[in-house]
Formats: structure tokens, sequence, C-alpha cells
């Protein structure tokens, strides 16, 4: 996966996590918690779909790379670079 | 011959969830989402644990625990159950406090009490803008050597009559006292501020059969009657679970039932370290309750007077008073026609905070006595509020920590699980022995209807990690 791929990925966990919310707007350098009004639960789903879409684990000392977007995927780029979407 | 309440289940799930709260039933959805196999086991026969109604003769129904919820719970119903669950949220309109020290109408929120504070008890507006902001910052990972009392001296100081304003929903809320941890306090107090209170429009039992049918739909396996009597362990590591004499075995066994429950009774104390034992038994069990629930008859109709209201009668709040057998406090939860849309109907719920042992070792007849008296003298109380109220009424009936025991199982008819450090707990399950969780009211702060859901989304993501790292290791080994 390319870094381009990977931030479609994340995009669209957001997107599913947060309905209301229009991801395509995303700010890559803005927190995400404030753009999108994320709390922990939706961090939580987040690192749930990581892992079943992607099979990786994010464990909570790291989740402070999800951050913005472009922490994301500068942290998850390597780990997803040979993952294929789960089918 | 007794019915087969287990026909039709399978042997072996990937996880099994013993009881059906909350808690139980949004782990159980979520792990069906994530393509598990989930066997979910209720001893009642009613789904939803304390999340529960009943119907009376003559049309009644009455909720149990629907007197109200943050705001969140809309999010959580949405992402956890459906958009149609989560569309019937409402928000209450009206809250009223009547006591000594004053008698106050809000709607419930930040503004509102803000408002209220800085007018009412002559507050600064800093002081209280910095009052929200050192509760919203509060998480899980704070100190716990701050309890809320000190929190309000610190902001309030001497001033009882604020302190009353802060507690007294949040006691009803969560059972948590001014002598806990301020964090209890924070975060929910914090949630509710946040935009008010709601409630389910269509009543507990609309939600209900709506998250059975959720859960059916995503392929859980539901059995009623089902009381749990062991989670089986072998060699440190969860097998599965022993219900009506039938052993059915699990990869995870993800308990519903209070956490003291599932590790004496459940589980057995010999499975657990020394040292964990010793933690155990420090955990505090958190009050119980009583309720009145009051049918208004058919035809008849009851103005508005806000949807819940705060009635003491005692001069000041303190933790003793308000779980007192001698009741001086009450909420009362008004639940108008609007609340069912399509029935015409009114009822009343009357909730006291209340202690096991006050109604524990009473005879058969004293207890018949008190449940009246209890009856009476909420009675008595309303008619400030409803004039009349006695002959508006054709249905009235009592609920004690007795009940609420009985239909839960919970010990000592526990409302809202433990006391903080009951938390660790159950958190700490898994390392003791492979496999087993706990999700429900505990520890005060994953108490209540949001709390509660939420803590099963938390503990599901747990288990998915456990059976996910089991998968990853069988491929290693299975690939040369
Ligand atoms: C009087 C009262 C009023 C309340 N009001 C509100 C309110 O207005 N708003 C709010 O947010 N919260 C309220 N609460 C709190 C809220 O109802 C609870 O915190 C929440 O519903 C608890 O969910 P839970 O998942 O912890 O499990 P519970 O609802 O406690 O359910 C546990 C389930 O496990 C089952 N079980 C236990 N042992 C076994 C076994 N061995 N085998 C099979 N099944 C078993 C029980 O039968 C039960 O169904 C109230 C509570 C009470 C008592």
């Amino acid at each position: 996966m390319d870094k381009e791929k990977v931030r479609t990925a994340i995009l669209d966990i957001i997107a599913d996590i947060a309905p209301d919310e229009d991801v395509s707007s995303v700010d890559d350098d803005v927190k995400l918690r404030d753009q999108f009004n994320l709390d922990s639960m939706d961090f939580l789903d987040i690192v749930m779909e990581l892992r079943k879409r992607f099979n990786i684990e994010v464990p909570e000392e790291d989740y402070e790379h999800l951050i913005t977007m472009s922490s994301c995927i500068s942290y998850l780029s390597p780990l997803m670079k040979d993952r294929q979407l789960a089918s | 011959m007794a019915k087969n309440w287990l026909k039709g289940a399978k042997t072996f799930y990937d996880t099994i969830v013993i009881g059906s709260g909350l808690a139980g039933m949004t782990a159980a959805n979520k792990m069906a989402k994530l393509g598990y196999s989930v066997l979910l086991l209720e001893h009642h026969y009613n789904l939803g644990g304390l999340a529960t109604w009943f119907k009376r003769k003559g049309g009644h129904i009455l909720d149990i625990s629907l007197h109200g919820f943050p705001i969140g719970m809309i999010k959580s119903l949405r992402k956890y159950w459906t958009k149609d669950i989560a569309d019937s949220v409402i928000r209450l309109r009206k809250v009223q406090f009547d006591n000594p020290q004053f008698n106050i109408e809000t709607s419930f929120d930040k503004v509102d009490f803000t408002n209220i504070l800085r007018e009412r008890f002559g507050v600064l507006k800093e002081t209280i803008d910095e009052f929200f902001a050192t509760l919203r910052a509060m998480n899980f990972y704070d100190k716990l050597t701050i309890s809320t009392q000190e929190v309000f001296e610190k902001f309030f100081p001497g001033r009882t009559d604020i302190h009353r304003f802060l507690m007294e929903p949040i006691t009803y809320a969560n059972g948590s006292t001014l002598e806990d941890p301020a964090i209890t306090y924070g975060i929910v107090f914090s949630n509710f501020m946040d935009k008010g209170v709601y409630t389910f429009e269509g009543g507990t039992n609309t939600l209900i059969k709506k998250m059975k049918a959720e859960m059916l739909k995503n392929g859980v396996d539901i059995h009623t009657h089902c009381p749990v009597d062991k989670i089986l362990v072998d060699d440190k590591k969860v097998t599965g679970v022993r219900v009506h004499g039938q052993d059915i075995g699990a990869r995870a066994v993800l308990s519903n039932s209070n956490i003291l429950s599932t590790v004496h009774k459940l589980v057995g104390d010999e499975h657990f370290s020394d040292e964990f034992m010793d933690e155990v038994k420090a955990v505090r069990l958190n009050n119980s309750s009583c309720q009145v629930y009051i049918g208004i008859k058919k035809g008849e109709t009851i103005d508005y007077v806000g949807d819940l209201l705060f009635t003491s009668t005692a001069p000041e709040f303190d933790t003793e008073s308000i779980l007192s057998k001698d009741v001086t406090s009450r909420s009362f939860s008004f639940y108008y026609p609007h609340i069912r849309p399509g029935s015409d109907r009114y009822a009343i719920v009357s909730s006291t905070n209340a202690k096991y042992e006050d109604w524990a070792d009473l005879s058969e007849e004293e207890y018949l006595k008190e449940k009246d008296h209890l009856i009476e003298t909420t009675l008595d109380a309303l008619e400030k509020y409803v004039p009349n109220i006695r002959n508006k009424v054709d249905h009235l009936e009592a609920a004690t920590p007795k009940t609420f025991k009985r239909y839960t199982l919970h010990p000592s008819g526990t409302s809202f699980g433990t006391k903080f450090e009951g938390l660790k707990i159950s958190q700490d399950l898994p390392k003791q022995i492979e496999g087993l969780f706990h999700a429900g009211s505990v520890g005060i702060i994953m108490s209540g209807w949001l709390g509660a859901a939420n803590y099963g989304v938390i503990v599901a993501n747990e288990v998915d990690k456990m059976l996910r790292s089991q998968e990853v290791d069988s491929l290693a080994t299975a690939t040369p």
C-alpha cells in the first residue's frame, strides 16, 4: 500500500465511525479529535477497524500516533506496506 | 418434561456472553459483527438486565432505569447498534429540584447550570468555567487521591447548597458519593452537562426489542431462562460454561454478571492468585435501590411538572441520609404519553438509593409492611407536586434491594456495580485466566446505560485482540 492508499483507508474508517462528518475536507495537520468530534471511544473503534480490515494491532501506548492524519499515515504506512484489505 | 431452554444451542462458540445487560448485549452484538460465533445466556425471561420494564393489568408499562442518560448514548447506539435505534433518543425538557435549600428548574446542561450558579448561587463566572474545565479534563489515568468533596470545597468552599445542587442528581445516576474519587463524579457529570438528559422514545421495551432483533440479525444465539452455574477453567484457561447441567465450550467467556459473583461464584476463588484475591476482598459493592411504581388510571392526566424531580426534605445533602431507610430524598421520573407515541397513559416512578442490609433480614410480614410504608410515604411526598395523586392511581407496587437481587442475581442487589476499585479487578481478569473477561457496571464510571454499553465495546475489543492473536499464532504454527 502506498501512502495515498493508506490515507484513503484511514478516511474510510473515520467516515464509517463518524457518519455525520464530512471527512473529504480533512486537514492532515489538525487533530482528528477536534476536526471530527472524535472521543476516546471513536479512537478505540479506529483501532478495532484497523485490526479487522488490515490485521494491524495498534498497542495502547501507540494510540498517540493516531492524533492527526499525517501522524497516522507516517505511523501506519510501514505497518500497512504489504497489507491488502482483508477479504 | 421441563422445557429445554438450550434447544438449538451449539456445543462450541468463539465467545459466550453471560448476562444480557447493556454491556453484555453491546459486547455480544459487536463480537457478532466482527464475525465471531456468539452465544448470549440470560437467566431472566427478558433481555436488558436493569434496562428493563414490566407490564401490569390495566395497560400499565413501567420502566425501571429510563430516568435519563447523557447525549453520548446517541453516538454509541448509532455505532454499536443501528441508526434507527439512535434516532429514537429524545431530550428531556425539564429537571426540577425541590429541597429546603432551593427550588430550581433546569434544562440540565452546562449553559443553564452556569447561569444558575451565577445568578442563583452568586458564583463568579471564572470559578464556574474553571470548575467545568477541571471536571472535563478528568480522565481515567488521573490520580485518585482527590475526592468529589474536596473538589467542591476547592471551588465552592462551605457552600453546601451548591454541593447539593451538583451532587444529588449524580448520586442517583451512579451511586457515587462525596467521598468517592472525584473522577467518578467528573466523568458522569461532564457527560450530562454536555447537552442535557435524554430518554428513549418508545420506552425500554421498544429499545430491547430492537436490540434483540439486531443481535439475531447479526447471528447471536440468544437463550433466556439460562442461569450460568459455572465458568469452566482448565489450566488457567477458560474452556466454556456450565448451564442447566450442560457444558458448552468457548474460546472466550465474557461475564456481564457482577464482578464479585464472576470471581467467587462463576469461576471460584481457587483459580486466582493470592495477591489477586486480596485485591478482590477489598472491593466494595455500590448501593442498591428502592422504587415505587405508580400507574395512573386510564383517562386520568397529570399536568406537566417536568420529567425528573429531585426532592428532599433533608436540611442538607449527605451520603448517609440519602441511603437511609428512613427516606427523606427521592427522585421522581414522570412518564407522559409522548414517551410512548400512540399511548395516552401516564406513569410515575419514584427511586431512592438503599442498602440491602436494611431489607434483607426482615420477616415476611415486616417486609410487606415496610413496602406498604414505602408506598404510602412516597404518595405523601408526591401529593405536593401532583395534587390528588391517590385518586389518579390504579396500580402501586414497590421494589426493594431484594427485588433487584432476585431479578439480576447481583449481590446485595447492587444498582451500580462496585465502587471504583472494582474496575481494576474487572480489567485484570484476563491476566489471571486466559479467555476470561468481564464487562458491566463496575467502578462507578462504567455504570449507567452509557457507561455499561461503552464498557461492553471496550471489553469486546480485548476479546477480539485475544482471539485474533490466537489465530495468528495458529497460522504461524501451521505454516512450516
Ligand atoms: C433503579 C435504577 C435506576 C437506574 N436509572 C438509570 C438511569 O436513569 N440512567 C442510566 O443511565 N442508568 C440507570 N441505572 C443504571 C443502569 O441501569 C445500569 O448501570 C446498567 O443498565 C447496567 O448494565 P450492565 O450491563 O452492567 O448489566 P445489568 O443490567 O446489571 O445486567 C446484568 C445481567 O446479567 C444477568 N446475569 C447475572 N448473572 C447471571 C448468570 N449467572 N447467568 C445468566 N445471566 C446472569 C442478569 O440477569 C442481568 O440481566 C439505574 C439502575 C437502577 C437499579
